[in-house]
């Protein structure tokens, strides 16, 4: 399995492949639309990310170490982003996800109201998935 | 002579850029409004020339300083016709200017068993107020309904009303659906029952009629921001008797006569409830602003702003797939909407692409939107420098967002 520091850099490639935001965002709604589907007894109040202007589920699953995401968002840009998170993250082990420091989203100066806003944030989102991941040990 | 609303756009620097490559349309008038020149300009004059702290200091400069802070004051009052200059209060925002009623008042006339009446329609800053007051006091928190159209219920607000109301607090003007509720009605109608109001004029006082006097409003409150002034100022208005009669809400210095080791006694109206030094340059920035706005002819204003809505209502209302939420008899300045299959969230975010500002969300309004059945509306707001290019610019937006979205499904 790739490092999440591997994957990152593929999307940061992918992404500065496309022309313009329009297609960025195609992109980005298309690996929203590939993400799998969460099962609605999933969207739980203690799976749902606070402080986001739209909803964001993560269920977390926790073996041997590795921390496995499923997650789903009503906005489709949102969505698009979670799926970026759960191919980078899922599966990974925990210790790496909780060291995790993702810079795609700045690097590639996309989604500007993601990286500055309290809401929505990736901040909040992985700050949501750094703690399932400091309760998840190798058994 | 009053001045041409067509030259109003020139007069805000910052509406001539460009954002995200495309001239900027400024349609977030509700959050907050932007600033002309003349408002900019007051601000850095008061840095360059005249700063100083006021009411205490005998030099020149806390002089001209104070003078200016205290003619701001009475050019409030005048704007909304207070009977006197020291029933105008400042504070940071409606927010505050609300806290200090809820507090002050809620200190003075609120006791368990009483009851406090708001609305559905109230934003979170005339509501949650409210409600924390009724759980200090043990008192009851009642909140008057809004119907399909998006008008409270008045027959429900009627049968409210009794000897165990307080106080009433409604807005104007709902910052989410942009309804205009009957405010005289609702006023006369708590006065016959010996009970005063709060007006949150928050989303009125820089379109509709703003004469606290004819309106017999007991507390109004606004924002600055909104209103062409700074961020960071606010006003409250009292009348004299109630303000006399409600204790400090902070307490420190200029708030004070005299103060002893046993003994404190608080300075006249309207310091009482100014503790510590005041944003002294926020009234003049405000002043500033309504000088602005009354060189334009009211009844002139109102009428642009009027058919610039009802543009906005019926270009949106054409497009296939959206929502417009509410459908009162009177609306003010805001276009509250959603398309099918986009998100709020997503078509706010994609429309700024475009250099279209819009907010979404539910504007601090969760009542409204759990009301309504949804988690938020897409929300164009507008401002006297807006025109209907913007509203062209806006549509335009919405169906390339549309475009974008329906090549996904
Ligand atoms: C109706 C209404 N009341 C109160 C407020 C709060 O104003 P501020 O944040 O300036 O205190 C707003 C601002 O959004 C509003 O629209």
């Amino acid at each position: 399995m790739k490092t999440i520091p591997e994957i990152e850099a593929q999307f940061i490639d992918d992404f500065n492949q496309l022309e313009n935001w329009e297609e960025k965002y195609d992109y980005l709604i298309e690996l929203g639309d590939s993400l799998p589907e969460m099962p609605a007894e999933l969207k739980t109040a203690d799976n749902l990310v606070k402080g986001c202007q739209s909803s964001v589920w993560f269920a977390t699953r926790c073996e041997d170490g590795r921390l496995f995401i499923e997650a789903d968002s009503d906005s489709l840009i949102i969505k698009g982003i979670v799926a970026i998170l759960v191919q980078l993250l899922s599966g990974q082990p925990s210790s790496d996800i909780a060291h995790a420091d993702l810079t795609m989203f700045e690097t590639l100066g996309l989604w500007r109201h993601l990286s500055s806003q309290r809401s929505n944030g990736v901040t909040a989102m992985m700050a949501h998935l750094k703690q399932s991941a400091a309760t998840c040990q190798i058994n | 002579m009053t001045k041409s609303i067509s030259s109003a756009r020139a007069d805000f620097p910052i509406l001539n850029q460009l954002v995200n490559d495309h001239p900027l349309v400024y349609l977030d008038n509700a959050a907050t409004a932007q600033k002309p020149r003349s408002v900019i300009d007051s601000l850095v004059h008061y840095y360059e020339f005249d700063n100083a702290n006021i009411h205490r200091g005998n030099h020149t400069l806390a002089i001209r300083a104070t003078e200016a802070h205290e003619a701001a004051r009475s050019t409030i009052a005048g704007f909304i016709n207070a009977q006197y200059a020291h029933e105008i209060v400042f504070t940071r925002g409606t927010t505050e200017s609300i806290n200090l009623v809820a507090y002050s008042f809620g200190e003075a006339f609120v006791k368990a068993g009483d009851e406090i009446i708001v609305t559905e329609l109230e934003h979170h800053s005339n509501y949650v107020p409210w409600f924390l007051l009724c759980k200090r006091k043990g008192a009851t928190f009642r909140v008057v309904p809004f119907d399909q159209d998006g008008e409270l219920d008045l027959e429900v607000f009627k049968s409210m009303l009794s000897e165990k109301t307080r106080l009433v607090a409604v807005n104007h003007v709902s910052n989410s659906l942009g309804t205009v509720n009957p405010i005289s009605e609702i006023i006369q109608l708590a006065h016959q029952a010996g009970v005063p109001v709060l007006v949150d004029a928050a989303q009125s006082v820089q379109h509709l009629d703003h004469d606290v006097q004819a309106l017999d409003a007991d507390f109004y409150a606004f924002s600055g921001h909104k209103i062409y002034g700074p961020t960071g100022v606010g006003v409250l208005y009292g009348k004299e008797k109630w303000l006399e009669e409600m204790p400090p809400f902070l307490s420190g210095g200029e708030m004070i006569e005299n103060v002893t080791c046993d003994k404190v006694t608080f300075n006249t109206l309207p310091f009482k409830f100014e503790a510590g030094t005041p944003d002294v340059s926020g009234p003049i920035g405000l002043a500033a602003a309504i000088d602005y706005l009354i060189q334009f002819d009211p009844a002139e204003l109102k009428d642009y702003e009027t058919d610039l809505l009802n543009y906005g209502l019926e270009l949106l209302s054409d497009i296939p797939d959206l929502t417009i939420y509410g459908n009162p008899k009177h609306r003010s300045s805001i276009l509250p909407f959603n398309v099918a299959g986009i998100q709020h969230y997503d078509m706010g975010v994609l429309l700024d692409n475009y250099g279209i500002a819009v907010r979404t969300g539910q504007h601090c309004t969760q009542p409204v939107m759990d009301a309504l059945g949804i988690t938020g509306t897409v929300r164009a707001s507008l401002a006297l420098y807006n025109t209907r290019e913007d509203i062209d610019a806006l549509v335009n937006g919405i169906k390339r967002v549309q475009r974008l979205f329906r090549r996904k499904s």
